[in-house]
């Protein structure tokens, strides 16, 4: 490259500029303020972006063989249960929160100031030539890689200079209309215009790069204002959109969780189809719909489905589909025949067959506190051991089978307990297992003895009047994830510009393009010249072009083209 | 197709599948076969322009039709590599067949026919082979052929082997049309990338027997490197400016993949990223070829080491296709291999 870069200002190591002086190296004695611009410039230069950039492609890899918190929290878990010795070590590093970590924060931060401290410059620089001039024109033309030189006579009765000055504003002329940006540089004896296009690549690269930045504080400053929260709905169930009925809720940093958009929403139906046996793909389920009806605080009522992939829009929340399940209705009544526990509860699926497992707690009512771990399968079939089985997710042979525990089921303390668990130690088991007594085992509809005659439990059958089978016998629910996300719309604009720029950055030729004319007695020499700023695979083809393009306006008689023969192009 | 039976039309499209992979397999050898001789074709043609220009040299005329490669990556005069000719037939020939076969198993599945990963593989290797056709007729890349057609047999016939499954019904998640897009999209940079990659592997060839040359050139007992084919591909140079224009076109489409499938995880799960496994991998490959891009334009890593980046970055491709759907945990657990 026979020009320094001088038109796009880049970091000193890149590949277009000229190498450093000796001078930069050898300096001998840096002051404070010497270090730190050392220092900038070093952080600011090609060679570290690019390192740090393999930096965070490498850190970035230990989160994919690692479970991660945010992502699969029970995996974690899991890792220190399966690797009590590995697991703390892992933790002291980090690797169970790789992309929150100091190291992963550190790689990603200095990048972005690296980053800032390449464009803002850049930017200035780009502004500045933006408005000014194509530089003059060198010299030596055929110095450069791309060069064609042609000669021309001058025609009986015109003089040369006329003609090289003509040739040269046809020539400015069709530059500017190829939207080239033109400056003509006549003296000396010679006529020239220079000229230069594709300011847009220099433009794309910095919004490319300006709006990475806007993507980073997009996902900082947005997930400040973004909530999410979840809900389980049986089928007839409804929750109101506040803190107190939501079963889990991560406010961002800057959500006022008193004051969510107030509606209420209530699950009517929830549908999913199976594919019946003998056809490929049988059991599979899918079509899962949500049917809820929303209830705004204006009185306005208003149905929707909640869909995978299709989340429903409420009040700018939106609303997803998490998983579902069956919620089967049990009633128990003690010795009295009194009613102490009626409710659906929602089992949580074990396999693709929907053998689910749950949980009831009668904390009052009974001489002793009861705890009742439940499997439920929608289809029943016995496994060659004896054991139970699901063979299909569909209500073809639903069973629910129980075991019951007496005693304390340790709610009473204060301590939280999951819904979902329960703990049957210091409880004694009166139903299942080792206790003498088999585990309740009920279809819907029927009602069983509990075990030292401690009342009735009765698996009520849902199904309306008049359905045959034991289609809608048990009750669904659907797990449902209430979110607000103001980063969202954000990121994909920074993201869509970032594309935009960078599709400008690489393919938007930016190259310069000389032609001069040197009157020489009876003839004009015209030099055509083209010099790359950065990748430009066409050069050679867009200097032919200028060439071409620019023949016929010229004397024609007897003109003789040479190509350059330093190289080949 | 209503009417027909899915099972049969997969069984079809399998047997197009082995057909086009032993197509391919001829077209790796002939491919071979081309390489092996191309030295010598080239010294053939050496000497003949060299018998040539004594002819002619009486005349004063020029001919350049020298093997020396020009940096537009084609070749000037083209010597006629038959075996390579006949490489490039087999490979459209088996193009036709894995076309069909792709197109078959979509009918069969009523889909389209990349949604898990029997058939990522067809239709990514089929995109492949595609872009490598079309790139043909604009640049000279045959000697890219053994490469790309090995790996379509590796690809195309392993996902066969131990990837097939009958056509089933697709589940929830995968009802989109950003699968449509993002998966296809996704292809269309892999194949990007491949070409990127085999170009960035001559490179690194062509720039070790420059070194050589050069050191031949400069000091008159060291051996002067053998003969090989390299002698008629492109300079290092050429080699590394073509792959870099086949990575960014990658690039672009990779980064679009990014997006695409941060607006399709926002509509499924709820977040547009959230580190799944693939969206990591999907990630640390962005990055790379990001690094590619600046390793290009720094001065000290132009050259050799942009090249590894490129092989470095098209081997995570590899990898987060294979290793990363198979054997990693995550929510995109859409190989179809399980349960
Ligand atoms: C988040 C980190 C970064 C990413 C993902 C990134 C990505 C890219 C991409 C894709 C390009 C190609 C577009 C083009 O050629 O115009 C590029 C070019 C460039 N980047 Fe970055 N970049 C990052 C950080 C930086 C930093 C910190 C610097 C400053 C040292 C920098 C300086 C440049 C320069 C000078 C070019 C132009 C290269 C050329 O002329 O070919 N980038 N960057």
């Amino acid at each position: 490259m026979t020009e320094p870069a001088d038109g796009v200002l880049r970091p000193s190591d890149h590949a277009d500029s000229a190498p450093p002086s000796g001078e930069d190296i050898a300096s001998p004695r840096l002051g404070v303020v010497g270090w730190l611009r050392w220092g900038w410039r070093q952080l600011t230069s090609m060679r570290t972006a690019l390192v740090l950039l393999l930096l965070l492609a490498i850190a970035a890899v230990p989160g994919s063989l690692v479970p991660q918190r945010s992502a699969d929290p029970n995996g974690v878990t899991q890792y220190f249960t399966d690797n009590p010795d590995l697991a703390p070590v892992l933790e002291n590093l980090s690797l169970f929160d790789v992309y929150t970590s100091p190291w992963f924060s550190a790689i990603y931060i200095l990048l972005f100031i690296s980053l800032i401290g390449c464009v803002l410059p850049r930017t200035k620089h780009h502004w500045k030539a933006l408005r000014s001039q194509p530089p003059r024109t060198p010299a030596r033309l055929a110095r450069l890689d791309d060069h064609r030189d042609v000669v021309v006579p001058v025609p009986a009765g015109q003089d040369a200079e006329t003609v090289a000055a003509a040739a040269v504003d046809t020539a400015a002329a069709q530059l500017r209309k190829s939207g080239y940006r033109v400056a003509r540089y006549d003296g000396r004896g010679t006529f020239s215009v220079s000229a230069e296009r594709g300011y847009l690549r220099e433009t794309g690269n910095l919004v490319f790069h300006a709006a990475l930045v806007g993507v980073l504080i997009a996902v900082g400053v947005g997930g400040g204002f973004t909530y999410t929260g979840q809900r389980v709905l049986v089928e007839g169930q409804a929750f109101t959109n506040s803190l107190l009925d939501y079963s889990s809720f991560n406010p961002g940093r800057f959500v006022d969780s008193n004051a969510l958009a107030p509606y209420s929403m209530t699950l009517d139906r929830f549908d999913v189809s199976y594919i019946p046996p003998g056809q490929p793909g049988s059991g599979q389920a899918g079509d899962f719909a949500a049917n809820v009806t929303t209830l705004t605080p204006d009185g306005q009522r208003q149905e929707g489905q909640v869909r995978v992939n299709h989340p429903l829009d409420v009040q700018g929340d939106r609303v997803y589909l998490l998983g579902n399940g069956y919620a089967p209705t049990v009633t128990i009544r003690n010795a009295q025949g009194e009613e102490v526990f009626h409710d659906s509860v929602a089992f949580l699926p074990q396999d693709a067959n929907m053998t689910s497992l749950g949980v009831i707690k009668v904390a009052d009512g009974m001489p002793e506190q009861l705890g009742l771990i439940g499997f439920f399968y929608p289809t029943m079939d016995t496994l060659t051991s004896g054991a139970l089985t699901s063979t299909y997710g569909d209500l073809e042979y639903p069973v629910l089978t129980l075991r019951v525990y007496a005693g304390d089921l340790g709610i009473d303390d204060g301590t939280p307990r999951s819904v979902y668990t329960l703990d049957p130690t210091g409880m004694t088991q009166i139903a299942g297992g080792d206790s003498g007594t088999p585990a309740l085992r009920l279809m819907p509809g029927e009602t069983q003895d509990l075990p030292n005659g401690l009342g009735t439990i009765t698996f009520e059958n849902e199904a309306p009047a008049g359905a045959t089978g034991y289609e809608g016998s048990v009750k669904r629910f659907a797990s449902l994830s209430i979110h607000r996300d103001l980063a969202g719309p954000w990121v994909l604009g920074f993201a869509t510009l970032a594309t935009l720029g960078l599709l400008a950055a690489l393919f938007v030729p930016r190259r310069r393009m000389w032609v001069k004319a040197t009157p020489q007695g009876d003839s004009v020499r015209l030099e055509y010249a083209g010099l790359a700023r950065g990748e430009d695979p066409t050069l050679a083809a867009a200097v032919d072009h200028v060439v071409e393009r620019h023949r016929p306006s010229l004397p024609a008689p007897g003109d003789q083209s040479l190509p350059d023969t330093g190289k080949v192009d | 197709m209503p009417g027909t039976d899915p099972l049969l039309l997969d069984e079809i499209s399998l047997l197009l599948v082995w057909t086009a992979v032993a197509i391919y397999v001829l077209a790796f050898i002939a491919y071979a076969i081309d390489l092996a001789r191309r030295s010598d074709l080239a010294i053939k043609a050496k000497d003949e322009v060299v018998a040539r220009e004594l002819v002619t040299a009486g005349g004063g005329g020029v001919i350049d039709a020298s093997p020396r490669s020009s940096a537009s990556g084609a070749t000037p005069a083209r010597p006629r590599y038959l075996w390579a000719r006949m490489g490039t037939a087999l490979v459209a020939l088996g193009f036709l067949f894995h076309l069909a076969a792709t197109v078959l198993r979509g009918i069969a599945a009523e889909r389209v026919p990349w949604s898990n990963m029997y058939e990522f593989a067809l239709t990514g290797v089929l995109l492949v082979v595609a872009v490598y056709l079309v790139v043909l007729t604009r640049f000279d890349l045959r000697f890219l052929g053994s490469l790309i057609s090995g790996l379509a047999v590796v690809l195309l016939g392993g996902a066969t082997l131990a990837f097939h499954v009958d056509v089933v019904p697709l589940a929830d998640p995968l009802k989109s049309v950003w699968l449509v897009i993002h998966v296809f999209v996704a292809s269309l940079a892999t194949a990007l990338f491949a070409l990127a990659f085999g170009l960035s592997v001559m490179q690194l060839l062509q720039a070790r027997r420059e070194r050589k040359l050069a050191v031949a050139a400069a000091s008159p007992d060291a051996a002067a490197p053998r003969r090989s084919f390299l002698q008629t591909l492109p300079n290092a140079d050429a080699l590394e400016s073509l792959a870099y224009r086949f990575a960014i076109v990658g690039f672009i489409f990779w980064t679009f993949t990014l997006i695409a499938g941060s607006i399709w995880a926002n509509d499924a799960w709820g977040r547009f990223w959230g580190f799944d496994t693939k969206e990591v991998w999907t990630f640390v490959i962005w990055v790379l070829y990001a690094g590619y891009i600046h390793a290009r334009a720094t001065r000290g890593w132009r050259g050799t080491r942009s090249a590894w980046l490129s092989i470095i970055g098209f081997a995570a491709v590899l990898f987060n296709f294979t290793i990363v759907n198979v054997f990693f945990k995550g929510l995109h657990a859409y190989s179809g291999l399980t349960s």
